[in-house]
């Protein structure tokens, strides 16, 4: 113990000089020790790993990355913003010698592709965005798909028809899932509608339970959210009414509340892309991967949720997989009544991905 | 025999220096007493943290390039801060900057760099200035609190450039994302060599000159200190109060949105979401740190930066993103608790003075 508190006192003395002194000290620590062999892999989060949403799903896959790959050592960088501070963040994990970094916020994007061409030998994958290089990647999942299966839940449970939807920004990822999850519903209960409220944060635990309550409220009686807390779930729990969860399964937070959640699955796909960069197949695109390639799922249902329900959600969750049902498959009219996809056709990748108009049952509006 | 604390009347120059670097130093220890606690090494974690800002080339040009948003907010406030206006708005004052010399080449895209980089400043310190005037005229014409004001304008400044990246502003090539067009290269700031380190850490040494100098030597830096120290004497020998308040709203507001015009022309390159961690709050402590002058608030901003990007480093050795901000607090806790030992003395008092009391 007295040798710790000697270090501690040493290192003050030691810190203290370096300020003093206004210049470098040693240079962060070598790590020539490492065993041959092992891949160095780095995860760059906008959020904090234990948000209990987005950034904790990524955490998740790559605690099963660890587990699984023996041959993977990964460390991860939290709360990182998109401004000055993400291309250096970035930059110093490249330099630390990590040959693969995934950064997991769309506003990353560009930081990451000027670290990229800096490094060509180290894989860069960007999650959610549009743009890539020889050496970078962009990766997304299908999670509409399970937003539409959910969406299937929430449209049989409504008893008033009203389905709330708490939702951060106006951003095409939001705007997508709010159009399948509202499509589901109405698949299974054409007179429902999906009331959106924005909240202008991704994490604010009481303004998004706030903005809950204010739906639920105005005549919900289930909730669905595209937020990093649990604060939705929270309200519905408190209101006697159900909700939906997202990104991870949400139960545990308000288990009388929670129908299931669509929830995201990353642990296979990062074994995949360190797979096949340890095996020199890895080649650079962009992924955006489904239900078929357990990217995107469902949480397991709640006792509440009757088993007529439960079938035929599955029965759809299967036609997913087998590319029998695409929720983005005609014919689907816009909030003014306009059909914008017809019969037969269906919404492709690219409209997807840059998708700004809301379909018809949607009760919001997206600021233009 | 008796200890008693008194007000010192004239604190010593050197006490001045010394104690705040003590108690940094102090701050740093206490932090290094928290991480022997949770199991770490503290010299591991402070080589780490100092190592990945100063340790090479690349991190003290990245440590410089968060040391010019901080300092040029840290003197924009101290302005106010002088006068005992409490200017809490310099990050929604930067945000209106950035998004007043966004407007520029937004418009104009083909205007040569000669002209297009002056526009796009004189535009941010006006942005940022007269978002600091309102707050300034509210407390001037009503007496409506600056503190209040500015803190509650932040939110809608934010929201405002927000506002503008998701609707009017919004690249159309960029796939529905909030983010503008992204500058022409006459709308870019020069950088030095292949660094970061851009222009505006000229400006930043520029203005602390100018600064000291309105501070130390000219008459209207004496008045704004007059008012700020007592402004009923100030009202006594005739300056006119709500006409600085004004003044002095502006100019801390302009010093602001200029910072925030230097960030989106010389490191993001466009308008989005996010283009300021909280600079603007930050530097309501670096100003203060810095005892409001000048050189110090340069310094102290160099010291935050380096806790910043150190702190990002640490977090690849398991360290929560938590402890550089826990750092900073540390920091803030220490030097205000020494306050005490600069502005005030010991004296020892002895029996017959206490028998009196």
């Amino acid at each position: 113990m007295l040798s710790k508190w000697g270090k501690a006192i040493l290192c003050t003395v030691l810190a203290g000089s370096v300020l003093l002194a206004g210049c470098g000290g040693g240079g962060a620590k070598k790590d020539a020790a490492k065993p041959q062999g092992k891949i160095k892999v780095a995860f760059v989060h906008n959020g904090s790993v234990n948000d209990g949403g987005w950034t904790n799903s990524h955490s998740n896959g790559r605690l099963q990355l660890l587990k699984d790959n023996k041959n993977v050592e990964a460390v991860y960088v939290e709360n990182v913003g998109d401004g000055a501070d993400a291309e250096r963040v970035i930059n110093q994990l490249a330099s630390q010698g990590n040959k693969i970094i995934f950064a997991c916020s769309f506003g990353y994007m560009d930081s990451m592709l000027n670290v990229a061409k800096k490094y060509p030998d180290t894989v860069f994958m960007h999650c959610s965005g549009y743009k890539t290089a020889p050496n970078m990647g962009n990766y997304f999942g299908r999670i509409y798909q399970a937003r539409y299966l959910t969406g299937m839940v929430a449209g049989k449970q409504t008893k008033t028809n009203l389905i709330g939807y708490v939702a951060a920004f106006p951003i095409p990822e939001v705007v997508r899932g709010i159009n399948a999850f509202t499509l589901g519903v109405r698949a299974v209960n054409p007179n429902a509608k999906v009331k959106v409220i924005w909240t202008n944060t991704w994490y604010d635990p009481a303004k998004e339970k706030q903005a809950g309550l204010t739906v639920l409220d105005a005549g919900a009686d289930v909730l669905t959210q595209h937020q990093d807390t649990v604060g939705p779930q929270i309200a519905a729990q408190e209101r006697g009414k159900y909700s939906i969860g997202y990104h991870m399964d949400m139960s545990k937070a308000a288990p009388k509340a929670v129908l299931t959640s669509a929830v995201w699955n990353w642990g296979p796909f990062y074994e995949r892309v360190v797979k096949q960069v340890q095996d020199g197949t890895w080649k650079s695109g962009a992924i955006w991967e489904g239900m078929k390639d357990n990217v995107v799922d469902i949480a397991p249902y709640g006792p509440m949720v009757p088993e007529e329900t439960k079938k035929l959600v599955d029965a759809a969750k299967k036609d997913i997989i087998s590319g029998k049902l695409n929720p983005f498959a005609g014919e689907i009219k816009d909030q003014t009544g306009k059909v914008r996809v017809a019969k037969g056709q269906a919404l492709g990748d690219a409209d997807l991905l840059k998708m700004d108009w809301f379909v018809e049952g949607v009760d919001g509006t997206i600021s233009k | 025999m008796k200890i008693r604390i008194e007000k010192s009347l004239a604190p010593k120059r050197s006490s001045q220096i010394i104690v705040p670097i003590l108690a940094t130093v102090l701050s740093l220890f206490f932090c290094a007493l928290f991480f022997v606690a949770t199991g770490r090494d503290p010299l591991d974690v402070y080589s780490a943290m100092f190592g990945g800002a100063l340790g090479s080339g690349y991190g003290v040009s990245e440590t410089l390039v968060k040391t010019i948003p901080l300092a040029l907010c840290g003197l924009g406030v101290a302005i106010a801060f002088r006068m005992q206006l409490w200017n809490i708005g310099a990050e929604g004052q930067f945000y209106m900057g950035a998004v007043a010399a966004t407007w520029v080449p937004l418009h104009f895209p083909d205007l040569p760099a000669f002209v297009m980089l002056p526009a796009m400043m004189v535009a941010g310190a006006i942005g940022g200035g007269l978002w600091g005037l309102l707050a300034g005229w509210l407390k001037a014409k009503w007496l409506v609190s600056e503190l209040i004001s500015t803190l509650m304008m932040n939110y809608i400044a934010i929201l405002w450039a927000n506002y503008l990246v998701y609707g009017a502003w919004k690249d159309p090539n960029g796939h529905n994302f909030p983010l503008s067009a992204p500058f022409p290269k006459a709308a870019l700031l020069p950088t030095f060599g292949d660094t970061r380190v851009h222009f505006g850490i000229v400006f930043v040494v520029i203005l602390a000159v100018i600064l000291y100098f309105i501070f130390k030597k000219s008459k209207w830096g004496y008045k704004t200190m007059v008012i700020g120290s007592n402004a009923t004497a100030a009202r006594y020998i005739g300056i006119d109060i709500k006409k600085q308040i004004l003044l002095v709203m502006f100019i801390s507001g302009a010093i602001a949105g200029f910072a925030g015009m230097v960030e989106v022309s010389g490191i993001v390159g466009k308008l989005q979401p996010g283009i300021s961690p909280g600079y603007g709050y930050t530097a309501i402590i670096v100003a203060w740190l810095g005892r409001l002058h000048p050189a110090a608030i340069i310094v102290v901003a160099f010291l935050f930066a380096i806790i910043q990007v150190g702190g990002f480093m640490i977090q690849t050795m398991g360290i929560p993103s938590a402890t550089a901000t826990m750092l900073q607090g540390a920091i803030l806790f220490f030097v205000v608790g020494s306050e005490i030992l600069t502005n005030y003395e010991l004296k020892i008092a002895d029996k017959e003075e206490t028998k009196h009391e």
